[in-house]
This record gives structure tokens, C-alpha cells and sequence, in this order.
């Protein structure tokens, strides 16, 4: 839709629920929408689809939301894309906002886009930065662009809503607010909640720590662990601090580990807080999936390896050697600070 | 039965061969040789596999420069029956719409297809919006995140690889899949694709061949604008520790994971 159309006003988040609960990153999005929404002066509404929520809704008037737009249906007990896209358009043409911001999840990168498609405006995919243009009141989108090498700031000046998504972790929680504001239930055509597309069953994976996208702290391997029993050692140090298991694409290539541990451009993108680097010299292609982490550690004998050169901390000797020392290290800390 | 499947593909510079600028911290993309974007291979693998299997024929399309055209005979030598290039200077330029309003035009003017499969995104622009935005403008069912595939003369069955495990869904024709690496194992061309594919056709479209004006598409008709890029500076510093001050180096990680609040 062309920005004169019709009146686009305020911003929309387009939440996140699994299993019936709002996601964090319902919450990154809310904080974030508030702080452009001052900005522009205008209010923040946020749309769940849920089969039934179990969670509060109105929790997030605290984090800055003005309106909470609750879908409800039957239909929406497992994630079906048709169903997800009519409910967002219908809600779009009834709120038309001025910018839509959604999680760069599977879902997020799924719906976004077909909705981007049928509006016609544009859509920036895994925004790290948004603000606003204090000129033109226009949404300024950043992502890393040609592997991470450069970032791209984008906007959409003529057609609406603004559209953006955002990978979960990109921005903080903010502190809860005492402040309130409307929650609605909105009644959506029979129609609606119908689709071609029959979503027939969801097998949670169990065991595997869950996506990596979403941890605090990733530790990975490369073939400097020589064997692939070296991951044990890796997911002995993840466990211990709470982190996803990484891998550098060889390794997975090599069948030591699964393909949803691979970090780097043909993998997954990860932006933890720390990122542990064991034996992983640092292609092109696995530094893109990575570099933006906040604090990165690296272990190489090669005192020469590309990895050194982006991260904090080096340590230059065998990984088998200094993992075990780490190990036992934050044992030993950990047995002080529990008495 | 017979079914008329297309692949989308994308040519991408060969991520393996692209060195870092040790001083800047750019890429240096001179002199790398360009290759199918890998997912892209998936999906024509899987396209191959279904015609194979239950009959049909596979028809590859890519937008790009005039030097796609190599990308489209090493897709012929892997299986593909057809290659369309769409080049035209008009579409230079274009942001994930502009590029899906050219490829959608392109299916329909070539079509109608069954099924129409793509890589999950490519390793160069990353958005992974053009298949979803290609099925929504031609009205085809969509599925992304695939991770397998059992095509049948109504629909296909699928698994999805989401955050939550696997989705099990389907999705009747025709429709449009997006893929993963573990969909399967892509193969290497054959002597006999090889040859094939020095010989094949290309069919080259051009914006006078699509129904669409030099408004929609390229530079002209994308809603998206770049402000600005920038290189980020290498800010970190890095703190080096060698054989003989390991144990200070593990002091330091200690901190950093303290200051983190993970222990």
C-alpha cells in the first residue's frame, strides 16, 4: 500500500507465542516499539494468536505497550502459515499501522514476508539496529549485510506499513513500568481460520538444548577437536554455564554433530552474549555467523588463526589442555560462591 | 502423472574462496568465482528426485546478469530439463519484492507449475524473503523450513524444521516449498549432464517479455531504499595469551564470564 492510502498511524508488533505463552521476544519487540513510539509520539499495539493464552496479556502495558490485540481460535494450536497470514492482514487492515515489527523467527520469517508481498511494501529481514529518522519520522532499519562485513541502514519511504523483523536477543527487556492500557479480543470472520494448508503435528525436539539463536552463551567446536568425541568435552563446558552447542560447518559436514549446531553463513547466525570458540580457525563464512557477539573467547594452537583477530580473549594452546582447566575452574567458583 | 516443477536459484559469490582484509576488515570479493547458491542445490535436487520418481519436468529460473546463464547450465548438467534467465538493465537494483514480482511474472508466463522450490535463503543477501514473497504473489500454497518431502499428485507431505522440533504439515498443489541442507545430499553433474548442458537452450526474458513496466521493477519499483552502508570498525582488542600465560588467559574468561552473570 502506498503511504497516501489511507492513515497509517502507530506501530504494531506482530507477537510471538509458543505452546500458549508469550515469547521474550514479544517482550525485545514491545520495549523496543516503545522507544520509537516516543519518539514518533505515536502508540504501540501488539497482536498474540494463541490457541489459548496461558500467560497474562496485559503484562505488556508494563513493557510499553498501549493496546494488546488478542486472537484466540482453535485453529491456532499449532502453527499453520495461511491461517497466521489472514489474521495478521485482517488485523493490518483494520489498525493499518504505520510500522510492523515481527521476530526473525521461523514463524516471523515465514508470515512477514508474505504479508510484505500481498500489501506491497517492503520488508527489511534481520534488523540489529531501528530508530527513527528525525527528519522524515521514517523507520531506519539496520542489518549486516554481505556477510556481516558491512551494515546497511534501509528505509521504506513511500509504501506502508514499514516492515521489519528483528532476531530475538537483538534488544533487551526493558524494566517494567507501572502503566496500563486496553486489551482487546478482536472477532475475525469464520474465514478467516481457515487454510489449504493442514498443520497435522509439532514433535518437540527433546534433549538438544533447544535453538542456539535463542541462548545467552554458545560454545563451539571445530576440527581442532581431532575426534568427534571431542564434543563431549564442548557440551560438558555448555552444560556447565548454561550455553547452546556451536559448530564450525566441517565438523558437521564430517557427521560429528548435527546440522542445527552449525554457526556461520550456511548455518545459523548467532549474537550471544559469549560466544566460546574451541579449534575453530575462522573461515569467512563461520566469523558472518558470529561476529557480533558481545564478548568472544577463542581457543587455537594456531597462533595465527583468523578467529584471533576478532575476538577479546585469545588463548593460543591444545584445546585439550585449557577446556578441562576452564572446566574446573568454574567448578572451583562456583563450589566458593555456594559456600 | 506429470508434474511441472520450477527451481528458483541464485548465483552467489563461492563464500569459501572470499579472504578478509586484515586491515579494513572488508571482504575481498575480487577474482572469486561464483556458484550456485548451496541451498538452491537442494532444492533442484529435490526437484530432480520428484520427476524422476513420479514423472516430470523441472524448469530452472534465475534473475541476474548476463553471466547467470553459467549457474543455469550447471543446473541443467545436475537434471534440469529448462533454464530461463531473466536479465534485463531494468531490473538491476531490486530489493526482495521487485526481485519476487519478476520471478512470480516469469512463473505465471511460463507456467502453470505444481510445485516451484527454492533454498531457504541465499548465503549473499540472507533475507530469505523472495520464496515466501514469490507464493504469496502467485496465490501458491507456502511451505518454509523444509526439511523433507513426499510429493504426491495432490500435495506434498512435509517436515519443518522450526524452533519448538519438527512441524508436520501439508500442503496441497500448487505450492511453493523453501528448503533446508538436510532435505538431502546434492549430487555432482554427470558427464552425460555435462554435455547436455553445453548444448542446452537458455531462454533469456527480458522486461519487454513480462507483463510488467520499468515502474515495478529494479531499483524503481522496490519500496525499500539503502541510506546508508557502513563498515563496522573491528572495536575488539584482543587480549593474546600464549602457552606460558595460560593461566592468566583463563583468569580473564573467568571475568568475563562473572561480569556476564553466567557463574
Amino acid at each position: 500500500m502506498r503511504k497516501e492510502d489511507r492513515n497509517f498511524q502507530g506501530i504494531l508488533v506482530f507477537g510471538e507465542t509458543r505452546s500458549n505463552k508469550i515469547h521474550s521476544v514479544t517482550y525485545e519487540l514491545t520495549g523496543k516499539a516503545r522507544n520509537l513510539a516516543d519518539v514518533k509520539g505515536c502508540e504501540v499495539s501488539v497482536l498474540l494468536l494463541a490457541e489459548s493464552l496461558r500467560d497474562d496479556p496485559s503484562d505488556l502495558f508494563r513493557f510499553g505497550a498501549d493496546k494488546v490485540l488478542v486472537v484466540q481460535d482453535p485453529s491456532l494450536s499449532i502453527f499453520n502459515q495461511g491461517i497466521a497470514v489472514n489474521v495478521l492482514k485482517a488485523i493490518i487492515e483494520a489498525e493499518n499501522p504505520e510500522i510492523l515489527l515481527a521476530p526473525a523467527t521461523t514463524i516471523g520469517r515465514t508470515v512477514l514476508p508474505s504479508v510484505a508481498a500481498m500489501l506491497q511494501t517492503g520488508l527489511t529481514a534481520d534488523c540489529t539496529g531501528l530508530e527513527i529518522d528525525p527528519d522524515s519520522g521514517l523507520l531506519l532499519q539496520t542489518r549486516p549485510a554481505i556477510g556481516g562485513n558491512v551494515m546497511a541502514t534501509i528505509k521504506t519511504p513511500f509504501h506502508r506499513p514499514q516492515m521489519a523483523t528483528v532476531r530475538p536477543k537483538t534488544f533487551r527487556i526493558p524494566a517494567p513500568r507501572n502503566r496500563t492500557g486496553t486489551l482487546v479480543y478482536p472477532t475475525l470472520p469464520k474465514e478467516t481460520f481457515s487454510s489449504p494448508i493442514q498443520s497435522i503435528h509439532l514433535q518437540r525436539a527433546e534433549g538438544d538444548g533447544g535453538n542456539i539463536q535463542d541462548r545467552d552463551c554458545v560454545v563451539s567446536g571445530g576440527k581442532g577437536l581431532r575426534r568427534p568425541e571431542g564434543f563431549r568435552l564442548i557440551k560438558e563446558l555448555a552444560e556447565l554455564i548454561d550455553a547452546g552447542v556451536g559448530a564450525s560447518r566441517p565438523t558437521v559436514e564430517a557427521k560429528w554433530i548435527s546440522y542445527p549446531h552449525q554457526v556461520g553463513l550456511s548455518g545459523k547466525v548467532v549474537a550471544p552474549k559469549i560466544y566460546l570458540a574451541a579449534g575453530i580457525s575462522g573461515a569467512v563464512q563461520h566469523l558472518a555467523g558470529m561476529q557480533t557477539a558481545q564478548k568472544i573467547i577463542a581457543i587455537n594452537k594456531d597462533p595465527e588463526a583468523p578467529i584471533f583477530r576478532i575476538a577479546d580473549v585469545a588463548l593460543c594452546g591444545d584445546l585439550y589442555d585449557i577446556l578441562p582447566r576452564l572446566i574446573e575452574r568454574i567448578r572451583v567458583e562456583r563450589c566458593e560462591r555456594n559456600g | 502423472m506429470t508434474m511441472n516443477l520450477a527451481v528458483l536459484i541464485k548465483q552467489v559469490p563461492d563464500s569459501d574462496e572470499v579472504k578478509m582484509d586484515p586491515e579494513k576488515g572488508t571482504m575481498i570479493r575480487e577474482g572469486v568465482s561464483s556458484i550456485i547458491n548451496p541451498l538452491d542445490l537442494n532444492a533442484l535436487e529435490a526437484a530432480v528426485g520428484i520427476s524422476r520418481d513420479i514423472g516430470g519436468r523441472v524448469t530452472v529460473l534465475t534473475m541476474g546478469p548476463p553471466q547467470a546463464e553459467e549457474a543455469l547450465r550447471e543446473a541443467i548438467a545436475l537434471g534440469a530439463d529448462r533454464a530461463i534467465l531473466l536479465s534485463d538493465r531494468a531490473f538491476a537494483g531490486a530489493d526482495s519484492w521487485a526481485t519476487s514480482l519478476v520471478l512470480a511474472e516469469a512463473l505465471r508466463k511460463t507456467g502453470p507449475y505444481d510445485i516451484v522450490l527454492a533454498g531457504e535463503k541465499a548465503t549473499d543477501g540472507e533475507t530469505g524473503q523472495v520464496g515466501p514473497e514469490v507464493a504469496a504473489l502467485m496465490g501458491y500454497n507456502l511451505a518454509t523450513y523444509v526439511s523433507f518431502l513426499d510429493a504426491g499428485p495432490r500435495g506434498v507431505s512435509v517436515k519443518c524444521t522450526v524452533e519448538e522440533g519438527t512441524l508436520y504439515q501439508w500442503i496441497p498443489l500448487p505450492c511453493l516449498l523453501t528448503v533446508l541442507n538436510d532435505l538431502n545430499e546434492p549430487s555432482l553433474p554427470t558427464l552425460a549432464g555435462k554435455k547436455k548442458a553445453r548444448r542446452a537452450e537458455i531462454l533469456k526474458l527480458g522486461l519487454a517479455d513480462l507483463e510488467l513496466t520499468r515502474e515495478n521493477v529494479g531499483l524503481l519499483g522496490s519500496p525499500t531504499r539503502v541510506v546508508r552502508i557502513e563498515t563496522p570498525k573491528i572495536t575488539r582488542q584482543t587480549e593474546f595469551f600464549s602457552a606460558r600465560d595460560l593461566e592468566r588467559g583463563i583468569d580473564r574468561v573467568i571475568d568475563i564470564l562473572k561480569e556476564a552473570a553466567v557463574i
